[in-house]
């Protein structure tokens, strides 16, 4: 087996690896409890959707994919949760199970048909590409914005709910960086500057719902509705 | 270049009105900057080369016809919503709080930079972060009462159109994959058309019902409109006026976009899509409608009845419904602008959101009033307004192609609608006063901003001025091949 063929085995299986953690923190913060641990599983998927990007590039040979990688994990796995603890630091640290619709045991079945659900729906669309890569990124990533979405609709507090958003973006770029690599730079910073928006703008209204109600379960909040 | 100093403008008095120079200042900015951003605008929709895209940045910054479209109806709303804002927000922010007014105006013109940069920006990235940025620079103005309804409809506001677009992302992301597949064309709205016969089917399939699903919570469609009534009515009136009016409309022009290139797959039947879930909105705000009981509610379901019809126009096909699509965009943010205004006079004079606690209003202010009926005569649809004219084309325009059953249908639900607006705003006008209440004028700005916003409400339904008919006609080439 000659060297680039072998360079590539190793990137498609580290990309592999990569997204099969990834997949795995996305069922981590569906089963988590508290609200630390669910932001501290957000910061690791960041890191892996860095490496899958880090991985992809050296694939490609192309510089554009470091940049991408550096950018998310300096927005996503530094600046984002630094912000969110300055913000609203007694909602990070408070020691009590996030409420929920579901218990966890229920939520984590459905979690699992949700996958099969995202492989299922991306099996047609894989059809038009032999790449390695997007056959592996694009149903993860497909899973990773489904789970996002079913956390924000199952947890009734604030922050876990910011944190589903978050990584439904996650999960969103994690199929990009695979599909779309060669999307405009400009783009991918704008994009990044737009999550970081998101946490503060999501944060400083957690901040205020705080404050003025003195609790954060907004899923309780139902004064606006038709009779 | 035009372009570039629309998005600039409210960039500059963004900043502007955070100095503090009285109250005054910041509102007075505001309206000097919407003032140039119309006046380009117009510019910018008439006087450019007919047919022809008006480039400022190649591949970045250009718009052709149904964009100037766009950006003519968000420069106008922009304009009347800061003179309206003027009085309304003086009132209701307490005196010893001038940094609030300030914030208000600062914010204001950052949420009109971001929608002014949808129909301007043509790279389709950018386009689905500037549909992004309108709703995070909104929130805060949306809860910009600090009361316990508005936090809520503002957090649900942010969480469900902020979910909707991270399905947007991937749809745009899996459109750029198509578009890598079928050769090196730009990742403009032009450069998609043009491609979009090498994308194959199954991804163009799964980019539309992402997009469709994300962008079309935050334009209100039937069954993601739940946020809608309760985020369009706890906001401030003038920016109701400009979430109804004109926000939903420029995230609905993305989905639109995507018309034409559908229609390079037939398997797709992209048509079939719009009408279904038109039909769909537009039946189920008309049944809900009915039993709003708070005016601005009213007002906000009837936003998602017009964001279907547009959807149904679109997906009925043929010149003559797309012609019907760009009035009734047109007609509609117009009319939903004044009718936010109207509710905003009744609100300043009655203190009263619910219906029930208003009667006889026309005792208690004429101007207010006339400004609620006529308003919802138009909305409702009743000739000789602009509504009437631009749905009756698009009925017309479904009966000419032998779609009898969608536009039966969405007749129905027309006529359902309009009893369910008319008959709350008669008696709320014109019944029996409640207790005996003193005359209240209206502030001055207030009459201005409703008389300027009336100009097109009434003028567009008599006469259509050629330059505008031009504009419409281009706007409906852009949503066929």
């Amino acid at each position: 087996m000659s060297d680039p063929q072998a360079a590539l085995l190793v990137c498609q299986k580290l990309n592999a690896l990569a997204g099969g953690l990834f997949l795995l923190t996305a069922f981590g913060m569906i089963a988590m409890r508290q609200v630390l641990a669910s932001l501290n599983l957000f910061v690791g998927q960041s890191i892996l959707l860095a490496a899958a990007a880090f991985f992809l590039g050296l694939q490609h040979g192309s510089v554009h994919l470091f940049v991408v990688a550096g950018i998310t994990v300096f927005v996503k796995a530094l600046l984002i949760p630094w912000l969110l603890r300055r913000i609203i630091r007694h909602e990070i640290y408070a020691r009590r199970e996030i409420s929920q619709v579901l218990n966890i045991p229920t939520s984590l079945l459905i979690v699992v048909g949700l996958v099969m659900a995202a492989y299922f729906i991306s099996s047609p669309l894989l059809r038009v590409t032999p790449d390695p890569f997007i056959r592996l990124n694009l149903p993860i990533g497909l899973a990773g914005l489904f789970l996002g979405a079913y956390g924000v609709m199952v947890r009734r507090e604030a922050v876990p709910q910011v944190i589903g958003i978050l990584s439904m973006e996650n999960g969103a770029f994690f199929a990009g960086v695979a599909i779309a690599s060669g999307l405009p730079l400009i783009a991918e910073l704008a994009a990044a500057f737009d999550v970081l928006i998101i946490a503060l703008v999501m944060g400083l209204l957690t901040h205020r719902i705080h404050e003025r109600m003195g609790t954060t379960t907004v899923g309780r909040m139902v004064s606006l509705k038709e009779e | 270049m035009e372009l570039l100093y629309i998005l600039l403008i409210p960039l500059c008095t963004a900043g502007l009105s955070l100095l503090p120079f009285g109250r005054k200042w910041a509102a007075a900015v505001t309206i000097l900057g919407a003032l140039a951003v119309f006046l380009l605008s117009a510019r910018t929709a008439f006087f450019s080369p007919r047919g022809e895209e008006v480039v400022a940045l190649p591949g970045w910054i250009s718009c052709d016809g149904l964009g100037a479209l766009v950006l003519l109806l968000v420069a106008f709303v922009g304009l009347t919503a800061a003179i309206f804002s003027w009085e309304y927000i003086e009132k209701m922010v307490p005196s010893d709080r001038p940094r609030k007014i300030r914030r208000y105006y600062a914010r204001y013109n950052l949420f009109l930079l971001s929608m002014l940069a949808v129909p301007a920006f043509s790279q389709v990235a950018l386009v689905w972060i500037a549909v992004e940025l309108t709703t995070l620079l909104s929130v805060f103005l949306v809860s910009f009462e600090n009361t316990i309804e508005a936090l809520e409809a503002a957090w649900k506001y942010v969480v469900l159109t902020c979910l909707g677009a991270a399905f947007a992302l991937l749809g745009i992301l899996i459109l750029y994959w198509g578009m890598d597949l079928s050769g090196k064309e730009p990742f403009t709205w032009t450069g998609l058309s043009r491609a979009s016969a090498g994308i194959p089917p199954d991804l163009l399939k799964a980019a539309f019902l992402l997009i469709l699903v994300g962008f079309g919570t935050k334009a209100g469609l039937v069954p993601l409109h739940t946020w809608l009534p309760d985020a369009h009515s706890q906001a401030p009136s003038p920016v109701c006026a400009l979430l109804s009016g004109v926000e939903t409309t420029a995230v609905l022009y993305v989905i639109l976009r995507l018309l034409p290139v559908l229609q390079s797959a037939p398997s797709i039947q992209g048509e079939r899509w719009f009408l279904v879930a038109g039909l769909l909105s537009t039946g189920i705000a008309a049944f809900l409608l009915i039993q709003a009981k708070d005016y601005k509610r009213l007002f906000a379901f009837s936003t998602v009845e017009h964001m279907g019809i547009i959807m149904v126009a679109a997906g009925l096909g043929g010149p003559a419904a797309y012609y019907g699509a760009a009035f009734q965009m047109l007609s509609h943010g117009v009319t939903k602008s004044f009718c936010f205004f109207a509710a905003g006079s009744t609100l300043l004079v009655t203190g009263s959101r619910e219906m029930a606690t208003v009667r006889g209003l026309v005792r208690m202010s004429p101007g207010a009033a006339m400004a609620l009926m006529a308003g919802g005569l138009a909305i409702a649809g009743a000739p000789p307004f602009a509504v009437f004219l631009s749905e009756f084309s698009i009925l017309r325009a479904g009966l000419a192609n032998g779609q009898y059953l969608a536009s039966g249908l969405l007749a129905v639900f027309i006529v359902i609608a309009f009893w369910g607006i008319l008959q709350p705003i008669n008696r709320m006008v014109f019944g029996q006063p409640l207790e005996q209440s003193k005359k209240m004028g209206l502030p001055l700005t207030s009459g201005m901003a409703l008389v300027l916003a009336a100009i097109p409400v009434i003028f567009l339904g008599l006469y259509l001025p050629e330059p505008l008919h031009e504009l419409l006609r281009l706007a409906a080439t852009a949503l066929g091949r």
